[in-house]
């Protein structure tokens, strides 16, 4: 019996079972290569059952309360147009894909200026685009040890599929909008995006994962991205999570940023009772670069946690990285940045910085950068800090005759502002900061 | 206009002030002068309510209200101003967002309206000819990267866009070439008016050869040694502060 991995737990259990009624429903879908990847990934979750707090990457983030919970395999529901509308943006109202509980709604989705950008449900990709399916999905997103990615893989059946074809500038922004509605039993579901971009293609990607309905409903969202910067090409992604208080949401993300490529991603976390990311960025190429950046705000008794791993593979690559958050009440932060820099990759940048602000005394942040560094000509440099609002700042604004929650409230916002600043889409931008106001005015 | 009466004040258990009288009415200029370290900072932050200071005797009367009760941001609606002798720089916070908000503050506690984007802007525009600082600093985050002068002149700037009954200037001079000074010195005076005072707080006589004060303080480990009028700047200027000093421990003694 293996205690360390809580591998004989009932949820364990029922995510087999589950597997087993998903794939006859799968239809034509059971015959494909992919499949054979589900298959592999469910005995890898069988095998690996669910982490704890004695595994490494699982040190400061206890899940036992999502442990306890019943879930079963997500279905449609209900959700129309005027239900979306607070979370669509101006200049994308016709570039988007929207998904509900993981499953493909071509009635919310609108794709009337695609671009030139093929944007479609990753099901009927594995139809009408078999090429760059088989050559990409579960080629790059290891789950050999990664317990939720290979649930996901196990149970991935649809979420976005994006190729930008070679040379291909898409003018205008594309959206996807994942939006959960638990209106009855809570659900499981497993999207999976797949977004491939050919040689010296661009696009300006804002993927959104909210919920419709009251913020106690129960579920669990597990996703899953595979993302393919090709040589040259430019992809620069805005991830926005604001699921229910009470929902789980767990986030594996590969990227693989080719030679004189740059991916750019910036996470906005806000929302989920246990909310786990792991962006992993691979170079693959040399003169490759990344921003990754990240903002969270958590409050009441909000885990939110963020790992990431960069590995320069190769020379001459940059990667920037900066994290920023706002813990209030009895909220828990972790931060986990990883860099490996390996022997061959000479002449690397990697900068990292993660900045937390404990609004309340009850909060707790666990910040650790983890740099491993092989090659010699490089130029490293990282840092956290965890603080509070500076009594000075805040003395000159009351000074000048602002009260001290106004004063605060401004503070913060700047906090924020390295992260906004940085975020290209305006209309984004705006939402965005409008809606920090609002959380912090609340 | 305010009253100062016996003010005792301490940091971290070592008292710094120790029973300080200032009187100053409406119109009035005060200079407060005095050696480094003598309190005179301290001073000017106890008035503006920074709370790392701990009063310990006297009482401090402004406009009628026990300025020590009250918070920082009501001083400050109440018309009472500090410009800062080292003023901190607050990256992410526009200059205009920060003075826009502060103004509004200052109106709604009067009563009056919020000022719209385009009136404020006619005011900044204005205000900033004062000083002679340009449009662009509006835009930049309050005193990022703002030259020594800058800072001196933003802060100000400030006091012209916030237009307080009682402006205390902490060293605002400290630093500065002659042309800045001279800038700073004029946009003093153009506030100058019978209802509005101000406490000039200088190491230099230089400054109020253009600031020309009523009166004129020596302030010296916390206590204010000698009172009198422009001219004791002018005798400071020529014996320095050694004599008074010493005549003082003398007469302590
Ligand atoms: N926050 C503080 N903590 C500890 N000591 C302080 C603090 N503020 C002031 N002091 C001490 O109190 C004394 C008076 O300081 P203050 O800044 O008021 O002098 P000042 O007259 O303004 O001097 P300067 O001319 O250098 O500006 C000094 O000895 C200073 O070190
Ligand atoms: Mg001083």
């Amino acid at each position: 019996m293996n205690q360390e991995k809580n591998k004989n737990l009932a949820l364990c259990d029922a995510f087999i079972r589950d597997f087993q009624s998903f794939e006859t429903q799968l239809n034509g879908q059971s015959t494909t290569q992919f499949h054979k990847e589900r298959i592999k990934a469910i005995s890898t979750f069988a095998e690996l059952g669910f982490p704890t707090t004695r595994d490494e990457k699982w040190k400061y983030t206890n899940i036992s309360s999502f442990l306890k919970k019943e879930f079963s395999l997500a279905a449609s529901s209900k959700v129309d147009k005027s239900q979306i509308e607070p979370f669509l943006f101006d200049g994308m109202q016709k570039s988007r894909l929207v998904f509900v509980n993981g499953i493909f709604s071509a009635e919310l989705s609108s794709l009337d200026e695609n671009n030139g950008v093929v944007a479609k449900s990753l099901e009927a990709a594995h139809k009408e685009n078999k090429e760059v399916v088989e050559k990409y999905l579960a080629q790059h997103l290891i789950f050999s040890d990664q317990p939720f990615a290979a649930l996901n893989t196990a149970f991935a059946r649809d979420g976005a599929f994006i190729f930008v074809p070679r040379n291909t500038i898409a003018a205008q922004p594309l959206h996807l909008l994942f939006i959960s509605s638990s209106d009855s039993v809570p659900f499981h579901s497993h999207p999976r995006n797949l977004i491939v971009l050919a040689e010296s293609s661009e696009l300006q990607l804002v993927e959104s994962r909210h919920f419709v309905g009251d913020q106690e409903q129960i579920y669990f969202n597990n996703f899953a991205a595979e993302i393919i910067v090709g040589a040259n090409a430019k992809l620069d992604l805005v991830r926005i999570q604001d699921e229910s208080k009470s929902a789980f949401q767990f986030s594996s993300l590969q990227a693989k940023v080719d030679r004189d490529a740059h991916f750019s991603f910036t996470g906005v976390d806000l929302g989920g009772s246990i909310s786990r990311n792991d962006t992993n960025i691979e170079f693959t190429g040399e003169n490759a670069g990344a921003q990754l950046l990240g903002f969270y705000y958590a409050n009441g008794t909000q885990l939110l946690d963020n790992h990431t791993f960069i590995d320069h593979a190769v020379p001459h690559c940059n990667s920037d990285e900066l994290f920023k958050g706002f813990m209030d009440d009895q909220s828990h932060g972790v931060f986990n940045g990883a860099v490996l820099v390996r022997p061959d990759a000479q002449k690397t940048n990697a900068f990292q910085q993660n900045q937390a602000i404990l609004i309340s005394k009850d909060a707790t942040v666990d910040a650790k950068p983890e740099l491993e560094i092989f090659a010699d000509d490089v130029l490293c440099s990282h840092g956290a800090t965890i603080g509070e609002i500076q009594e000075e700042h805040l003395f000159y604004l009351r000074s000048r005759g602002i009260g001290e929650e106004m004063a605060r409230a401004m503070l913060h916002i700047a906090f924020a502002n390295d992260i906004f600043e940085r975020i290209k889409i305006e209309s984004v931008r705006e939402k965005l900061e409008d809606e920090i106001i609002k959380r912090f005015s609340e | 206009m305010i009253s100062i009466k016996n003010l005792h004040a301490s940091v971290e258990g070592t008292e710094i002030l120790k029973g300080i009288n200032l009187e100053v009415k409406p119109g009035e200029v005060h200079a407060v002068m005095g050696p480094n370290g003598s309190g005179k900072s301290t001073l000017a932050n106890i008035l503006a309510g920074r709370e790392e200071y701990e009063v310990t005797e006297g009482s401090v009367s402004f406009l009628g209200n026990d300025l020590l009760e009250m918070a920082p941001e009501d001083r400050a609606r109440e018309g009472l101003f500090l410009a800062f002798q080292y003023p901190v720089e607050i990256p992410g916070v526009s200059n205009a967002n920060f003075l826009k908000t502060a103004l509004n503050a200052i109106r709604e506690h009067r009563g009056e309206d919020a000022m719209d984007a385009m009136e404020f802007l006619k005011l900044v525009k204005d205000r900033l000819q004062l000083v002679e600082m340009d449009q662009k600093f509006l835009q930049r985050s309050v005193n990022v990267s703002f030259s020594g002068g800058e800072k001196k002149r933003n802060e100000i700037f400030q006091m012209a866009v916030l237009e307080p009954k009682l402006g205390i200037l902490d060293e605002t001079d400290s630093g500065l070439d002659i042309d800045a000074l001279k800038i700073v010195a004029n946009g003093v005076n153009k506030l100058r008016s019978p209802e509005r005072s101000f406490i000039v707080v200088t190491h230099y006589q230089r400054l109020l050869d253009y600031i020309v004060p009523d009166f004129v303080h020596v302030l010296a480990k916390g206590k204010i040694i000698k009172s009198g009028g422009a001219e004791l700047a002018h005798y400071l200027e020529e014996n320095g502060y050694d004599e008074l000093l010493n005549a003082n421990g003398k007469a302590a003694a």
